[in-house]
């Protein structure tokens, strides 16, 4: 992997076209909705998923790995595993842009996840991503290979918020953490510009109840 | 020179069965290089024929329990322990490991690897897809399990059958000696598991909504149930546990067809004939090259006894042996050197033959290699993730593994 280009202090200059990229994760993506909303209220977002291929990549080979059973074509687990990916992202995607809720622009990569991430949000003016530890427990360990990888080489400001899955507790009731340094200025973000509303119907999951969201920032 | 025609010929047939050349069937290389061995005398025909007949039995057990496994999967109920699995979750990615780790250990214990790899994984990242828990650690549970999970009894993985009918154990004795080594891989996979994928698995996830939900086929896990009660009584009645599996695949079978829920070709092609020959083909090739030198070779590398030391030595040298030409060749070279020496050190290699294949993620390092010269240019992603992985699953597993069965044996003795 060729080395980050380090952006000169100043930051990255977003040209006319900069947009906000906001990554979309299992899991971990109502935050990052909910921080574009809350930091990025008037600018161009773009949502980003990215299909990891070596997971279908991995179930194709253990097929492939047994010896001798002829390989036919319709009954490998890595091609079903494509297509039912190629579905879930979409699945994602819409459920992202519904919690938006407004215009925007969906992406749907597949690759290497990190690195797709990384080239996709070059020169965007900003990256929102979401740590991916549980916040109960404060620690080095909060972020995973792909998210590590992706704030290490970004080639734009990165925001890293906290997860907080659909029945995630309120970021407000996370405990917190007490043998941590005293948290610099960021630790009181700013009020939200606008509280929204709870959208409807979103997954599967109960409706939250409505709150104005305070997006933990890093 | 017979034995370098069949060491040539062996290497013939695996090459052939990795690459595939215009997706011919496995068997196309196999058979004529069973004949051409027996032709140029490094087997004699009434040895080649005492192999096949030892074969045909393991061949017919093998077959019956892809049939069973594909009509399991036609029923539903891979799809029904999938959802069973999510909702158990409750919504915690690691909860929802330990469901995928319990129902990929069981799948592949009764109804094999195959069943495992083909069948269970697109349902456990689908399962995964639909909690909002990212596939990754869950998809790689379920292959890696496929063969560390595999060990319990012979239908769970072509290997066992083929050890356990070598070792002239009995199918609940062969169960009650492999049934700690098992747990003890699974635990290892499931620590390394947790530790590895942490930050994938801390995540929240979310409970299924209730519309979704998939009824588990009653008839079909009774049936199933019921094989397994016929393994026991089988076994205890002194007849071939063989005729358990025809009998539950029998039964599902005949309702499937009966509901006209599956054919008659369909029925055959889920056996896999052509799988069923190459392994006939590879049985007669492995000997002669075994007959001609190669036991002599790993007799003299191995030690003898039943010692921790000598199992861990067995064990270490079937897992490189399966990863040199691939597990089934290993067990079947290995199995007429050990199987004098008694159960403990047939188990510590068939330990060694299916654990090892989980180094790389195409089973073995020699099909790797030929997969690398050969589609040097694809674009195949890296995979150097899962396989350091593998790199620490394996000596862990193989070491608890062997120690499981070692203290087995000297609980419960040979």
């Amino acid at each position: 992997m060729p080395g980050p280009t380090p952006d000169p202090p100043s930051g990255p200059t977003p040209g006319p076209a900069a947009k906000v990229v906001v990554w979309i994760t299992e899991s971990t993506w109502p935050a990052c909705v909910d921080a574009a909303r809350v930091w990025a209220p008037h600018d161009d977002i773009v949502l980003l998923h990215v299909s990891d291929d070596e997971v279908a990549a991995a179930a194709h080979h253990a097929y492939a790995g047994l010896l001798g059973r002829g390989h036919r074509p319709e009954r490998d687990p890595g091609a079903r595993l494509e297509a039912l990916s190629g579905t879930a992202a979409a699945d994602l995607l819409e459920a992202a842009a519904h919690r938006l809720g407004r215009p925007c622009e969906l992406l749907d990569h597949h690759g290497r996840v990190e690195r797709r991430v990384v080239r996709a949000a070059a020169g965007a003016k900003l990256l929102i991503c979401a740590r991916d530890g549980d916040r109960t427990r404060p620690g080095p360990h909060s972020l995973g290979r792909a998210t590590r990888f992706v704030v290490d080489h970004a080639r734009c400001p990165v925001l890293l918020v906290w997860p907080r899955g659909p029945e995630g507790p309120d970021a407000t009731e996370f405990p917190e953490p007490a043998d941590l340094p005293e948290p610099a200025d960021l630790s009181e973000p700013h009020e939200p510009l606008e509280p929204f509303e709870p959208l409807e119907g979103e997954g599967s999951d109960p409706p939250a109840p409505p709150r104005p969201h305070r997006p933990g920032a890093v | 020179m017979a034995e370098a025609v069949s060491v040539v010929l062996l290497l013939g047939v695996l090459a052939f069965a990795v690459v595939r050349p215009r997706r011919l069937p496995e068997a196309v290389a196999a058979v004529p290089a069973a004949a051409l061995v027996v032709g140029l005398g490094a087997v004699s025909p009434a040895e080649a024929w005492r192999q096949t007949h030892s074969l045909l039995p393991v061949v017919g057990f093998l077959a019956a329990v892809l049939v069973l496994a594909q009509l399991c999967d036609e029923d539903g109920l891979f799809t029904a322990a999938g959802d069973l699995v999510a909702r158990a979750c409750g919504g915690r990615p690691r909860r929802l490991l330990g469901g995928v780790f319990a129902v990929a250990a069981v799948i592949t214990a009764v109804l094999s690897l195959d069943a495992t790899v083909v069948l269970l994984t697109p349902v456990v990242f689908a399962t995964a897809a639909r909690v909002g828990a990212r596939p990754r650690p869950h998809v790689y549970a379920t292959t890696h399990l496929a063969n560390s999970a595999s060990l319990l009894l012979p239908v769970s993985n072509l290997t066992n059958l083929l050890a356990f009918t070598a070792s002239g154990l009995s199918f609940t004795r062969f169960a009650a000696l492999m049934a700690l080594p098992w747990v003890a891989a699974i635990a290892v996979e499931y620590a390394v598991f947790r530790r590895w994928f942490a930050a994938d698995l801390a995540a929240v996830a979310h409970v299924p909504g209730t519309d979704e939900r998939r009824p588990m086929p009653v008839f079909t896990v009774m049936v199933l149930g019921l094989t397994l009660a016929g393994f026991v009584v089988t076994s205890f009645a002194g007849v071939e546990p063989l005729w358990a599996a025809l009998g539950g695949a029998a039964v599902l079978a005949v309702r499937a067809l009966f509901r006209r829920r599956t054919t008659a070709g369909g029925l055959v092609r889920a056996a896999s004939p052509l799988f069923c020959l190459f392994v006939l083909a590879l049985g007669v090739v492995v000997k002669a090259v075994v007959d001609n030198g190669l036991g002599a070779g790993i007799g003299s590398l191995l030690p003898d006894g039943s010692s921790l030391p000598a199992l861990l030595a067995v064990a270490v040298v079937a897992a490189v042996l399966a990863n040199l030409i691939n597990n089934l060749p290993a067990i079947l070279a290995l199995l007429p050197v050990v199987a004098s020496a008694g159960p403990g050190p047939v188990l510590a290699a068939l330990i060694g033959v299916n654990l090892g294949p989980n180094l790389t993620y195409v089973g073995s390092l020699a099909t790797l290699l030929w997969r690398r010269i050969l589609h040097e240019h694809d674009t195949e992603p890296g995979l150097g993730h899962f396989t350091r992985l593998g790199l620490l699953t394996v000596p862990a597993t193989l070491v608890a593994s062997t120690v499981a069965l070692w203290g087995t044996l000297w609980l419960i003795g040979g």
